[in-house]
């Protein structure tokens, strides 16, 4: 059987009665690549997952692997695997049994199947769980047995939807590690949805941000962060404060309530932004200094809550102009209620258009 | 996250589709249709008969009235079983428990058959009164309304007290806590909390009774004396040969049924709740506070017991009484085994049996095969002729039996193929068919709710492992479909082997089944030959629930 393939989704439109769920979105995934869409619970995303899975037939477009439209082709002879959010495990049949059904329908042999079910149980962490019901296992242990029977037909592409929104914090965090390994190792080609960013930025090497049906943005997670293409992105992907700036020749004027202060922009990939913008305020970019230290270019404001996060303190302080900007700080330097100045320490700054 | 959308079908898949339409639309939808259109054939010269007989305007006003009487006393018993049951502990409970749905098991004409040696005239009960109270004439008479009555609240309380059972045991007691926290005492509870979240099943239990109740033919045909109700009357009517005029009748109980189902729906609807996820679980079953509550229960407890238990008790022991012997005593005199003997060595005993076996085959067959192709169409797949599926496979259930029966039997009557008509009448065939029918809704229904249950990416699941068709149908769907199907296979077939109220319409001498047997040794005062024949049918029930109970657990 081939290995991982290559998978391009191209204009793919989907309507439910009047609304588009799937607006054109066009993807590419590159042999061996983990490709994760990002959006909101009705932006489109397993719509497009499962048009690209065939379980769900696109009203446009195309669906290529390997550069071959398989488009009309239904999902028992595409050989994608598919990881359903609820797992989808066929609960009447014991966990070998289940991860050796895609080799049943292949017409292996029984011995042969339940032995190379049990070999990729092993390979999640399973072995010695075929025997038992789905229903003994945790939900994590689920999980694995979800991807271990879309692993053991040796899929051209993985597809999972939302594979870690079932799992507590705690499992989740090694979880993301574990598949990001697994996939890594067994060289697949992956796309994967999920509402989560920061599933997304710890499994894929690129991360599609959908809404409204629209992929708004492709790129790596570093990328999206640092160079949002636009406000939805910008406010989706991580934690920014949008202030209004001017833009002119690689520089912007970031200004409130009457301070101006100019910084450097970046865009994605380095395109000119001209006039009215906004700025991406990133709560580590952003300094806070007592109301008296005097500082150049920083502005007044008030210290209206702090939390502890962790590696650093998040402040929300209100600005003059009504302003409310969030602020990380490596200790604690104000209280609430504080008279704080708050300025920019890091450049270049994003800045999107609209 | 929305559900799976249900899938778009394949040619093979609508071919059949529409094939299945077609044979529900001929053996479910035509023959109704053709009463309907029966009654206006001369204009509206039936339905002005019907109007201005005043034995038609009676038979309507009683079905009604004892319908709605049949409700009360159904829930009147139904309703505090369930709470004591539920909720309280003391001795004899598991007793209790175990028999309080007897009565549902009993086939029609059994449980009727039952109320004749018990309360009868000559019955046991009856005479046993009479001796202690030295009276010269029976204390009561087991014929009329009240009898009627009787009968319903006996066999139909099953459905209160198994569904407010039911809405009992999914109910969180943290409601109660909840109320009981914010001051409100046991009967502010009770009114305010318990009995508005249970009034959706209450009212889904009603409806059956009062379907049940309308369509009920047995007992008012039996013993309702010269007292007439529409699903009597219109077989009366019909043998007097004023065809035209039964078809009003029929027209006009079907559409009380649809009446009430959509009254009972509405009812159900609107009183809809999504319960809060199990916070406290089911409330803990106490023992009475007061001391004489205490003492009286157990008895009380014992007497019910009794009560549910005396019916089957009574036909098995008239079962071993020797036909003739007897007459005037309280308990037959003479008892011996020739009753069995004859039902196993006779042929004119056994005939009746092997028919009813063989119908109830062919007819639960017939209904697994195309009720599981309806469910699964209806649960899985999306396609223009879903409703138009939907409702024929639920019509049955909204017209009684007699009026499915007299629809068989003025549409297939004669051989005229532009009519899709074909004579079944007289022969073999068309008491399988009305069973069939009959099992039409019980099966879809079952198969539909277990289906609603499965995770509909499963077959997703299946398919993107490589599955085709057959293999998805095989592993995945028949193996969710599969508790409803024995459940609802099981109930057909129960159905059908006792079954009477079509029988009794549409039997022919050669496929006479056990129903109309009995009625026939009822009729010649061979009790112990009718008895051991319920008997043979409480124990073919038996078997098939035991089979099923088999089935389900394998």
């Amino acid at each position: 059987m081939a290995g991982a393939g290559s998978l391009a989704l191209r204009g793919i439109t989907r309507r439910f009665g009047d609304t588009v769920a799937v607006d054109g979105v066009c993807l590419e995934i590159a042999e061996g690549e983990l490709l994760a869409i990002v959006g909101a619970s009705g932006s489109g995303k397993t719509t497009t997952l499962r048009i690209a899975g065939g379980y769900e037939p696109a009203d446009a477009g195309s669906v290529l692997l390997d550069g071959e439209d398989i488009t009309l082709r239904p999902p028992q002879h595409r050989n994608f695997g598919m990881v359903f959010q609820q797992y989808a495990l066929f609960p009447h049949l014991s966990v070998e049994n289940n991860v050796a059904f895609g080799l049943e329908a292949r017409g292996v042999a029984r011995p042969e199947r339940l032995s190379r079910a049990r070999a990729v149980l092993a390979t999640v962490g399973l072995a010695g769980a075929g025997p038992r019901t789905v229903q003994s296992l945790s939900g994590g242990e689920q999980q694995r047995v979800a991807i271990a029977r879309a692993l053991v037909i040796e899929p051209r592409v993985l597809l999972l939807d939302e594979p870690l929104s079932n799992l507590d914090p705690t499992l989740r965090e090694t979880m993301r590690e574990e598949l990001r390994a697994l996939f890594r190792h067994q060289r697949l080609t992956a796309l994967f949805v999920t509402h989560d960013q920061a599933d997304a930025f710890a499994i894929a090497d690129r991360v599609a941000v959908m809404r409204l049906g629209c992929v708004l943005q492709v790129g790596t997670p570093d990328a999206l962060y640092a160079t949002p293409a636009c406000r939805a992105v910008a406010a989706f992907v991580g934690r920014a404060t949008l202030v209004p700036a001017q833009a002119e020749g690689g520089l912007a004027a970031v200004t409130i309530g009457g301070i101006a202060r100019r910084v450097r922009v970046a865009t994605p990939d380095g395109a000119p932004l001209t006039g009215a913008v906004f700025a991406v305020l990133r709560p580590e970019a952003l300094s806070l200094s007592p109301a008296d230290a005097g500082e150049p270019d920083t502005w007044p404001g008030i210290v209206r809550s702090l939390r502890f996060a962790g590696a650093a303190y998040a402040y929300h302080v209100g600005l003059a102009d009504g302003t409310d900007v969030e602020v990380a700080a490596p200790e604690r330097v104000a209280a609430e209620g504080d008279r704080v100045r708050v300025g920019i320490i890091r450049e270049p700054v994003a800045v999107v258009g609209d | 996250m929305a559900p799976a959308p249900a899938r778009r079908l394949a040619v093979s898949t609508r071919l059949a589709a529409w094939a299945l339409i077609l044979v529900l639309l001929w053996s479910v939808a035509y023959p109704n249709a053709a009463v309907v259109a029966g009654s206006f054939a001369h204009g509206l010269g039936y339905w002005r008969a019907f109007i201005e007989s005043p034995a038609d305007r009676e038979a309507l006003w009683t079905s009604v009235w004892i319908s709605v009487v049949s409700v009360v006393a159904a829930c009147a018993i139904g309703v505090p079983l369930a709470f004591l049951l539920a909720r309280r502990e003391f001795p004899g409970r598991r007793a209790l428990r175990a028999v309080a749905t007897l009565p549902a098991a009993l086939p029609p004409l059994v449980g009727v058959v039952a109320f004749i040696f018990l309360y009868g005239e000559s019955g046991v009960i009856t005479r046993a009164v009479q001796a202690v109270l030295h009276r010269e004439t029976p204390p009561w008479s087991l014929s009329g309304a009240w009898a009627i009555i009787f009968v319903h609240a006996y066999t139909l309380y099953v459905y209160v007290f198994l569904f407010i059972s039911a809405g009992l045991e999914n109910y969180d007691s943290a409601l109660d806590e909840a109320a009981a926290g914010l001051g409100a005492g046991r009967v502010r509870r009770l009114v305010r909390i318990t009995l508005p979240l249970l009034m959706p099943a209450l009212a889904a239990a009603m409806l059956l009774v009062f379907m049940a109740s309308l369509g009920s033919f047995t007992a008012p045909y039996i013993f309702g004396g010269g007292l007439r109700v529409l699903a009597t009357q219109i077989v009366t009517t019909r043998l007097n040969g004023a065809v035209g005029v039964s078809y009003v009748e029929t027209t006009v109980l079907a559409l009380s049924a649809v009446v009430a189902l959509v009254l009972f729906r509405w009812l159900e609807r609107r009183r809809q709740y999504v319960l809060p996820s199990k916070g406290g679980g089911r409330p803990a079953r106490r023992r009475f506070r007061s001391p004489a509550l205490r003492l009286a229960v157990a008895p009380l407890a014992a007497a019910i017991v009794l009560v549910l238990v005396l019916p089957h008790l009574m036909v098995i022991l008239v079962a071993f009484a020797r036909d003739g012997a007897w007459t005037t005593q309280i308990l037959p005199p003479v008892y011996t085994l020739d009753n069995f003997r004859r039902l196993a060595t006779d042929p004119a005993f056994l005939s009746p049996v092997r028919n009813s076996v063989a119908m109830t085959l062919l007819a639960t067959t017939a209904n697994v095969i195309v009720c599981t192709a309806v469910a699964i169409l209806i649960v899985l797949r999306r396609f223009a002729g879903r409703g138009l599926l939907a409702a024929l496979a639920a019509l049955p259930w909204a017209v009684p039996a007699t009026a499915i029966a007299i629809g068989l039997a003025s549409t297939f009557n004669r051989t005229d193929l532009p009519t899709a008509r074909i004579l079944l009448i007289g022969t073999f065939w068309i008491l399988p068919l009305a069973y069939f029918i009959r099992g039409v809704p019980l099966v879809t229904s079952a198969v539909e709710s277990s289906l609603r249950q499965m995770d509909a990416s499963l077959e997703d699941a299946a398919r993107g492992l490589g599955a085709n068709a057959w293999l998805v149908l095989r592993r995945v769907i028949l193996p969710a479909a599969r508790p409803g199907l024995v459940a609802g296979a099981t109930l057909a077939a129960i159905t059908a082997v006792g079954e009477f109220v079509a029988s009794v319409v549409l039997y022919t001498h050669a496929n006479r089944p056990i129903s109309i047997d009995i009625l026939a040794q009822m009729r010649d005062f061979a009790f112990g030959s009718a008895a051991a024949e319920s008997t043979l049918l409480i124990a073919i029930v038996f078997l098939f629930t035991l089979a099923a109970r088999e089935r389900a657990r394998a």
